[in-house]
């Protein structure tokens, strides 16, 4: 455990890429192949399960550290974040022991795998009365940073902020392979074995689970206009949809749906496994598919909320199938008949997959009557003023704006800028008053970050957004001050604040919601920025909300406030 | 009967002795627990101090009268009488102890009870009512060992040396730069340290505190100690153009509020050093043992849940409400609050009261 630890310490110690990236060279250079499994999947965000409740956990814990239940809250609210604050406050086994400084010396002699084993793992299925047993335990093993990282893992929610692309890089590195090859064969890898890992840093192509996606390249929003991309024939225009980015992996033995997220989602749509299965037998060869998920209702398009409720279900009925019917709508070919296309430029890979999917999506067509697999279909223009002209549609045709990707480009992985752009519609904005004000988590836990604003209705404020703060640090800072100055009432972490601060705020849509008191929910706002111009008299109104209903006859589009997102 | 201390528009007040401890305007008769800038101000009519923290107090509020007291000396204010012991806070750094109608209070001021080469260590009083600080009064705040976090903050100047790097330690520019100081190994590298540092360096020196030789950071000795020196700087000069001009550095902070990783996270610097001067958790709770004290005051930081657990166990204590939040992490880390932030409020507050600005026209503190 050490050792994981001390890389651990190491990431967290810097921002700078070259610098994590030699740390998990180091130590995957060093750890053996059964920590090292471990600790690739943790380091992936590999979902873990939770283990023991938080409630479990703090109560056992404020009786180790021989304090008041509340007093532990208190502690919570101010660290913002729990496996950190138990760490702090449970009494040290060692005496001495700098939190900043190299792990104690009697402590985590254990491998991170055994640990895993012994601790982790022996406690599923156990009661109440022998987890506490192990985790009393534990405790008394570990130094501080070791049980912030065990905690960590405990709850279901270890992440250290290494992105994907840098453990690839890292690892290939060591294994003397191509980071698209070592991305490639990281994708989709849960709950790695010694085995897998071994494998995994062979130099040349180790038997990989051929169902396994690619690493999917990813777009950067465009900054300012696009004239300064160049001459607009350079670059093909996309709708972009508001679905689920997704690959379609079609092969003669089967057939596998994974989403961005690099959850493997076959299950959820029968209908798409069974039209790939049809292609996969038409054309004769296999084939990788990049796209976007999207359901199609009687009058068109829905929105990603729509989605989501096919993904969350863990039972697909009849009558869901038949109420929210999915269409996969292609726009890349990363491989077929064995071969991968991924260097090839755009143009070609486009030549080839208008072969094999011809028909365009045409989203005023039904799904289920008209198949199941589309082409995304180019959007023509001879200038960047008239795809402008086009791109200003987005909202009525109920898609986010366009994608520009370049006809030369290759398909890269993660987000590397300069050949995939979203060019997406400018948000809806509405000035709006602090209400209330929570701390933030993680690196902002001291600071009010997370704003609940209100807008009027009837001479009152009524909160319509709750809001992550887009301002810059110093700003936090200052509002914070503001926030603490103004408080009118505490509850918990929650400060109900005097309505003094006005802020801009950005959203995607508004759509009706009764769950919501004011009866409308704006789609992932945030603060654009502050307007110490204006006094909270001057802030919008429920009114004003009201009239950006993207349908203002259709109620049953339920929009929320979901945060996390499939597309780019 | 009345209370002993009170707090009025112009910071704690004692009314049977017409005086007021660390004021917050200028008062004619001021007793000050230590240099800081919030306890600190200038512009009163007299000052009252400990012994060691003459010059450092006067490095802080200028040409005004100081008294001093020593060990074992006391002084009368209209019957009050007033004496003094360390609080280990900073140089200088005190508690004052007020006995009057044969009840005693005792205020400490910061304190801290670790140990610190720049500075008396923190001596227990007996008291009925205890004012205590409570900055770091949440059990998430329990140092290590003062000496290790040393040994670690010099093998990190090690290790950057040894890349060539220059390593820039920022730290409150009085008291904890000065302890920092006097740890580091100058066997490892040349020492250097900002402008607003080097005043009060050289008013420890005066007071007889021994310091390794410390240069002021310039041009010349910024290239004369490229990629091997170690530079102490106030949290203020980070983030600024100032601290550029070290080409490759790294930047640590020395804070009790490092032990929080959002915080450090937060504020970007490569390592966070847990060190206070402050007391932690147990320390508070050792030092309010220690005073015997029925009834306990306590303010800053987490005054409010000190106050509650204090309570249910079984002491009379409540929160003392006072104008400063104290030295919160935000404006310990982001800003020196030692140098600027008190005063800038300061400056703000004399500027929406025409009276308060027209009663003593002092001119504000410029650090
Ligand atoms: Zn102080």
């Amino acid at each position: 455990m050490r050792r994981f630890t001390e890389l651990c310490r190491r990431l967290d110690a810097t921002t700078r890429t070259n610098e994590k990236v030699a740390a998990v060279r180091h130590y995957f250079s060093e750890a053996p192949a059964e920590d090292a499994a471990v600790a690739l999947a943790l380091l992936s965000g590999d979902r873990q399960r939770r283990l023991v409740t938080t409630t479990e956990l703090r109560e056992w814990a404020a009786e180790a550290a021989g304090i008041p239940p509340w007093l532990l809250e208190e502690c919570y609210a101010t660290v913002g974040d729990l496996a950190e604050t138990l760490a702090l406050v449970l009494p040290d086994p060692a005496a001495e022991e700098d939190s900043d400084g190299p792990p104690a010396a009697t402590a985590g002699e254990d491998g991170l795998a055994s640990i895993v084993r012994d601790t982790l793992h022996a406690m599923k299925g156990l009661d109440a009365a022998e987890r506490k047993r192990i985790v009393v335990e534990t405790w008394r093993k570990l130094g501080r940073e070791e049980r912030f990282l065990w905690h960590k893992m405990l709850t279901g929610g270890f992440r250290m902020g290494v992105a994907r692309t840098l453990v690839a890089r890292a690892l290939s590195e060591l294994a003397g392979v191509d980071p698209a090859t070592m991305a490639h064969r990281l994708m989709g890898l849960s709950s790695p074995s010694a085995e897998d890992f071994t494998s995994l840093m062979a130099a040349e192509g180790a038997a990989t689970d051929r169902l396994r996606p690619y690493p999917f390249f990813l777009a950067s929003p465009v900054e300012g206009g696009p004239e300064s991309l160049g001459d607009v024939g350079e670059w093909q225009a996309e709708w972009k949809w508001d679905g689920m980015r997704a690959q379609l992996i079609a092969r003669e033995a089967s057939v596998a749906v994974w989403t961005r997220g690099e959850e493997l989602a076959t299950d959820a749509f029968p209908e798409i496994v069974e039209a790939a299965a049809a292609l996969r037998e038409r054309i004769g060869i296999d084939c990788a598919l990049d796209g976007e998920l999207l359901v199609v209702g009687e009058r068109g398009l829905l929105d990603f909320q729509a989605l989501s409720k096919r993904i969350g279900r863990k039972r697909l009925t009849k009558k869901l199938l038949a109420d929210l019917p999915v269409v996969f709508v292609a726009y890349d070919i990363l491989e077929l008949g064995g071969e991968d296309l991924r260097r090839l430029p755009l143009s070609e890979r486009r030549r080839r997959l208008e072969e094999i999917v011809p028909e365009r999506f045409d989203p005023r067509r039904r799904a289920a009557a008209d198949g199941r697999l589309f082409l995304s279909p180019v959007v023509d223009a001879a200038s960047w003023e008239q795809l402008a002209a086009v791109r200003a549609e987005s909202r009525s045709r109920g898609v986010e704006g366009l994608m520009l990707k370049r006809r030369q480009s290759h398909y890269g992985f993660g987000r590397t800028r300069g050949d995939w752009w979203k060019w997406k519609v400018e948000p809806l904005e509405i000035d709006a008053v602090l209400l209330y004000a929570q701390a933030g988590h993680g690196r902002r836990a001291t600071l009010h970050t997370d704003y609940t604003l209100g807008v009027w209705s009837d001479g009152r404020l009524v909160p319509v957004a709750k809001a992550y703060s887009g301002l810059s640090d110093a700003e936090l800072v200052e509002v914070d001050r503001i926030i603490r100055r103004t408080t009118l009432e505490k509850h918990g972490p929650v400060r109900v604040v005097e309505p003094t601060l006005v802020f801009e705020i950005a959203f995607e849509a508004v759509a009706r919601s009764t769950r919501h008191k004011a009866g409308l929910a704006v789609r992932f706002p945030r603060i654009k920025r502050w307007r110490r111009d204006k006094l909270p008299a001057d802030a919008g109104s429920l009114a004003d909300l009201a009239g950006l209903l993207r349908r203002p006859d259709d109620t049953a589009a339920v929009c929320s406030m979901v945060h996390q997102r499939a597309q780019t | 009967m009345h209370d002993l201390l009170t707090v009025s528009d112009s910071g704690l007040y004692c009314p049977a002795g017409d005086f007021h401890i660390d004021p917050w305007r200028p008062v004619p008769r001021a007793v000050i627990t230590h240099a800081h800038s919030d306890h600190a101000r200038s512009g009163c009519g007299r000052y009252l101090c400990w012994t060691t923290g003459k010059l450092v107090l006067r490095e802080r509020i200028g040409n005004r009268p100081i008294d001093v007291l020593r060990r074992g000396e006391s002084v009368s204010m209209n019957g009050v009488k007033v004496s003094m012991a360390p609080a280990g806070h900073i140089l200088g750094s005190a508690q004052v102890r007020l006995e009057h109608g044969g009840i005693t209070w005792v205020v400490t001021g910061d304190y801290k009870l670790q140990a610190d080469p720049t500075c008396e260590p923190f001596e227990p009083l007996r008291c009925d009512v205890l004012v205590t600080e409570s900055t770091f009064g949440l059990p998430i705040y329990r140092w290590g060992d003062p000496a290790a976090v040393a040994e670690s903050i010099n093998e990190w100047w090690r290790e950057n040396r040894d890349q060539g790097r220059t390593s820039v330690l920022f730290a409150y520019s009085l008291g904890k730069a000065q302890r920092l100081a006097s740890v580091l190994d100058p066997a490892i590298g040349p020492i250097y340290a900002h402008g607003a540092v080097m005043r009060l360096v050289k008013a420890y020196r005066d007071s007889g505190i021994r310091l390794p030789s410390i240069d002021q950071c310039t041009r010349e000795t910024r290239k004369a100690g490229d990629g091997r020196a170690m530079v102490i700087a106030p949290p203020s000069a980070a983030g600024g153009r100032w601290l550029r001009t070290f080409g490759d550095a790294r930047a640590a902070m020395a804070s009790g509020w490092m032990a929080i990783r959002g915080v450090r996270r937060r504020r970007g610097f490569d390592r966070g050093f847990v060190l206070s001067d402050h007391a932690d958790f147990p320390g508070l709770l050792t030092a309010i043992q220690a005073s015997g004290a029925r009834r306990v005051l306590v303010t800053h930081g987490s005054a409010a849940a000190l106050a509650r657990l204090l309570c249910e166990r079984g002491l009379e204590a409540s929160v003392l409400q006072t104008r400063f939040t104290g030295e919160t992490v935000e404006a310990e880390t982001s800003e020196d609050v030692e140098a600027e932030t008190s005063d800038e409020e300061r400056g703000e507050e004399s500027g929406g009261d025409p009276g308060d600005a027209a009663g003593d026209a002092e001119p504000v503190e410029v650090a």
